[in-house]
């Protein structure tokens, strides 16, 4: 099963997104922010990254930047948290090279829904 | 897949809770002059996650709440408002009051609707200057779908028409791979929601030597037959709008169904996700969707109140708090390791006792050393996993200091001082309203108003700090003040009129200071209702006395007052000194023993009507006999150069046990004697030794006031 790399710094939310993920199988681990997120994803490659925007220590969209920036993480989908009043930080997240966005608040089975776009 | 959101709450309102704290904490501390924009930013940030977690766990009224909060602090983070002391009065009201929303949902208790409209029209006259917020009453009768079909009419029609099919014309650019999406994922959604026939147009694909694998030389033409909304193809490519060239268009469009039916719905899609905008004229605008955002903004920020059964829902799903702990996993690490340890020691002396010889007595006396070390590590392991760093409370005083001196109209600055000492969660708990107490006396009584502060030549600016740090086994927290001290002859002279001490009493200043812990004793002219709430210095002590801890008082006219906690680490162990009197063991705490001696009966002077007392150093110490006071055979009843005199401290008074024997210092775990029998005087405590008799633990200070009596 894919593996997925939660990164978020809200415990609540990285719990929840990472429980959800691990019962449809995925192989998910999780990173506190931006700093943590980069370090784990250069140890292992994942098939896709699904980070929070707004965190200390590197926010989501230098993150994705950054892993875009690797040769491991070229083509790898890469999937911003955001909320919905924040359109201009969608676009942001993807002009820095995210795949797309999932738009809080979600439930779980939107989670996955939107995930089936890109790990199939 | 349905997936139980409650267990995710307990970790939600701690972290909220944590990030209202932050916030507070980061409003106090805004200096208007010199604004800091990483501050700004953690306030934004907590705001941020509150509204992301409540509306992902269902409280729709705080992620509603928050999400006003949110949009102001996000102006004035990037500096398009300007931050002004009553913009931040206004935010910490709401701190307030989403902090009371969230323990009433924890609680699972109803939400207070009235003063959650009264902060939300403040925080909107700060945002819009003015509210849009209806009154209460009438928000509540409107329900959110009606809001919805009212202010999107279009968007409601738009959903209703259902389509036979559509015709997708999708050209990606040579990008698109670079972004993460593959347009083979996208079909095979595509082909879920309904019969999808593809059809690639490869005439651009260059040559093999010029092809350059990673970008995307294909384009398509799609076709994809059955009853799907727009929105739902819509949904399919909204993360490549601007990566690609797309035309959606509608094969057969039927006209619109009886709008009625529809609404519910069409006006639930409209709140999940941007719904598409009318299938014609096509093709979709690609900036349709940030303006249907816009639109369902100003819809949530106009349906502010949520209806209350809505609350009533929600608090039915949250589950009650329980009294968890978080915990540093460097903490568990370290226990993990101790247990690892200490199953190694064991599987050593299970070789040791299997074929057991004589000669085989040191290594077993070895093995048995080692485990004693590590339990005793172990034991340190597990009690640190309860220790949590003061600022737990001391991080609730800027507001309080900040609160009240202005109410007082005193210019004060609060500094803390160590907040990351580590002290028992227990102790955590319990010192918080004796602090508040002593801070309040602190800014009601001890800092003085700026105009007599000139005048005594003091800076304007009052300082209260506050300092916790670790001695011995134990924790100090001083609380220090700059203001006009305490004054001796007034407090003696009020002692007086009380008829708490004699006139004409010697007293030490430490004596004189002690006074305002006796009973019914206020010094101030009037009492006020920050520091007069009816409970006084007295309840202060015994509640510390009660942790296990002391309270000291040093003062000087003038210049200021420092009051002094002495804390135990912990309440559930102890270091104590074992004695013995007759054929009973006592454990004395360690802390409060000075020294232990030997005395002969020439030593002894005897004061009439005030017992015994012998002489150490320059000091005369009275003399407690434990057997006396326990009642219990004394071997040395008559012969006091055979027992020991062991010296100990209680409330700064010094006085000798005189016991039989000294045993041994050991680790106790201290059993409470009032939970399983009744209070005694004189004993803190009980605990079960190695032998598995019971021994009494003594209560220093008590032991001190039951002997003067």
């Amino acid at each position: 099963m894919a593996s997925i790399l939660a990164v978020d710094d809200s415990a609540s939310m990285r719990k929840m997104v990472t429980f959800t993920l691990k019962s449809a199988g995925y192989d998910v681990e999780e990173a506190v922010d931006g700093v943590d997120a980069l370090a784990k994803a250069q140890t292992r490659q994942f098939d896709c990254v699904i980070t929070d925007v707004n965190m200390p220590n590197k926010d989501g969209i230098s993150l994705i930047k950054d892993l875009r920036a690797l040769a491991s993480y070229k083509y790898t989908p890469m999937l911003t948290l955001t909320t919905e009043s924040g359109m201009e930080k969608k676009m942001e997240g993807k002009a820095a090279g995210a795949t797309g966005w999932i738009v809080k608040p979600f439930d779980p089975d939107q989670l996955l829904k939107t995930l089936k776009k890109v790990l199939g | 897949m349905s997936i139980d959101m409650s267990q995710f709450h307990q970790v939600f309102f701690e972290e909220c809770f944590e990030g209202l704290e932050a916030m507070e904490s980061g409003l106090l501390n805004l200096d208007m002059g010199d604004i800091d924009s990483e501050v700004i930013n953690t306030i934004f940030r907590g705001a941020h996650s509150i509204k992301g977690g409540s509306g992902t766990f269902g409280f729709t009224v705080v992620a509603d709440f928050t999400h006003i909060m949110e949009t102001l602090l996000d102006e004035m983070r990037d500096g398009r408002r300007k931050v002004t002391q009553t913009a931040v009065n206004v935010l910490l009201g709401s701190v307030d009051c989403l902090r009371e929303m969230l323990t009433s949902i924890q609680n699972e208790q109803p939400v207070e609707v009235a003063s959650v409209a009264k902060h939300q029209a403040a925080l909107e006259q700060e945002l819009n200057g003015y509210t849009t917020a209806a009154p209460p009453s009438a928000a509540v009768a409107a329900s959110p779908a009606a809001t919805v079909t009212i202010d999107a009419p279009n968007k409601t029609e738009a959903a209703a028409l259902t389509e036979q099919g559509w015709k997708i014309a999708f050209c990606p650019y040579l990008d698109l791979l670079k972004t993460g999406n593959d347009p083979v994922r996208m079909f095979r959604e595509l082909a879920e929601l309904g019969e999808l026939t593809t059809y690639a147009n490869t005439q651009d694909i260059p040559g093999i030597y010029e092809l350059d694998p990673e970008e995307c030389n294909i384009s398509w033409d799609l076709k994809v037959t059955g009853d799907i909304p727009a929105a739902e193809i819509k949904e399919i490519f909204n993360w490549v709008e601007g990566d690609c060239e797309l035309d959606i268009q509608a094969l057969v469009v039927k006209t619109a169904k009886p709008v009625a039916p529809t609404i519910a719905p069409a006006s639930k899609q409209a709140e999940a996700e941007p719904v598409a905008p009318a299938p014609a004229p096509p093709p979709i605008p690609a900036p349709a969707t940030a303006q249907d955002t816009d639109g369902i903004d100003a819809v949530t920020t106009k349906n502010l109140i949520t209806p209350a059964q809505t609350d009533a829902e929600q608090i039915k799903n949250t589950v009650k708090a329980s009294s968890s702990i978080r915990v540093d996993t460097a903490k568990i690490d370290a226990l993990i390791n101790m247990v690892g340890e200490v199953v190694i020691t064991q599987s050593m002396l299970g070789l040791v006792g299997e074929n057991f010889a004589m000669d085989k007595v040191d290594q077993l006396k070895k093995g048995l050393a080692q485990l004693e070390r590590h339990t005793r590590d172990l034991q340190q392991s597990v009690m640190n996993i309860r220790m949590l760093p003061i600022s737990f409370v001391f991080s609730r005083f800027p507001r309080l200091v900040h609160d009240i001196s202005s109410k007082l109209g005193k210019k004060i600055e609060l500094k803390l001082v160590g907040e990351n000492t580590e002290i028992d969660k227990s102790v955590v708990e319990l010192i918080n309203d004796p602090l508040v107490h002593l801070i309040r006396n602190s800014l009601d009584h001890g800092i003085e108003l700026p105009a007599s502060r000139l005048a005594a030549g003091k800076p304007e600016t009052g300082i209260i700090e506050l300092k916790a740090y670790h001695r011995g086994g134990h924790i100090v927290i001083e609380i220090i003040d700059d203001g006009h001290g305490l004054d001796r002859k007034k407090l003696i002279a009020k002692a007086v009129e009380k008829g708490l001490v004699e006139e004409n009493a010697t007293l030490t200043d430490k004596q004189a200071f002690e006074l305002i812990f006796m009973p019914g004793f206020s010094t101030a002219e009037k009492l006020t209702d920050i520091s007069g709430r009816g409970v006084g210095m007295d309840v202060v002590r015994r509640n510390i006395e009660a942790l296990g801890g002391n309270i000291e008082i040093t003062s000087e006219v003038g210049k200021g007052t420092t009051i002094a906690i002495h804390l135990p680490l912990t309440l559930a162990i102890l270091d104590g000194q074992s004695v013995a009197v007759g054929d009973e063991t006592y454990i004395v705490p360690l802390v409060s023993i000075i020294e232990s001696i030997n005395i002969t009966e020439k030593m002894l002077n005897k004061v009439a009507g005030k017992g015994e007392t012998f002489r150490l150093r320059n000091q005369y110490i009275p003399i407690i006999r434990m057997h006396k006071i326990f009642n219990v055979q004394s071997r040395n009843a008559s012969k006091m150069a055979e027992g020991v005199i062991v010296v100990v401290e209680g409330q700064g008074v010094l006085c000798g046990l005189f016991v039989d024997d000294l045993l041994g210092q050991q680790q106790v775990v201290i059993k409470s004697l009032e939970a399983n029998y009744r209070r005694v005087e004189g004993v803190s405590g009980a605990t079960i030794l190695g032998d598995g008799s019971v021994a009494l633990i003594l209560d220093v200070p008590g032991l001190v006031r039951f002997s003067n009596r």
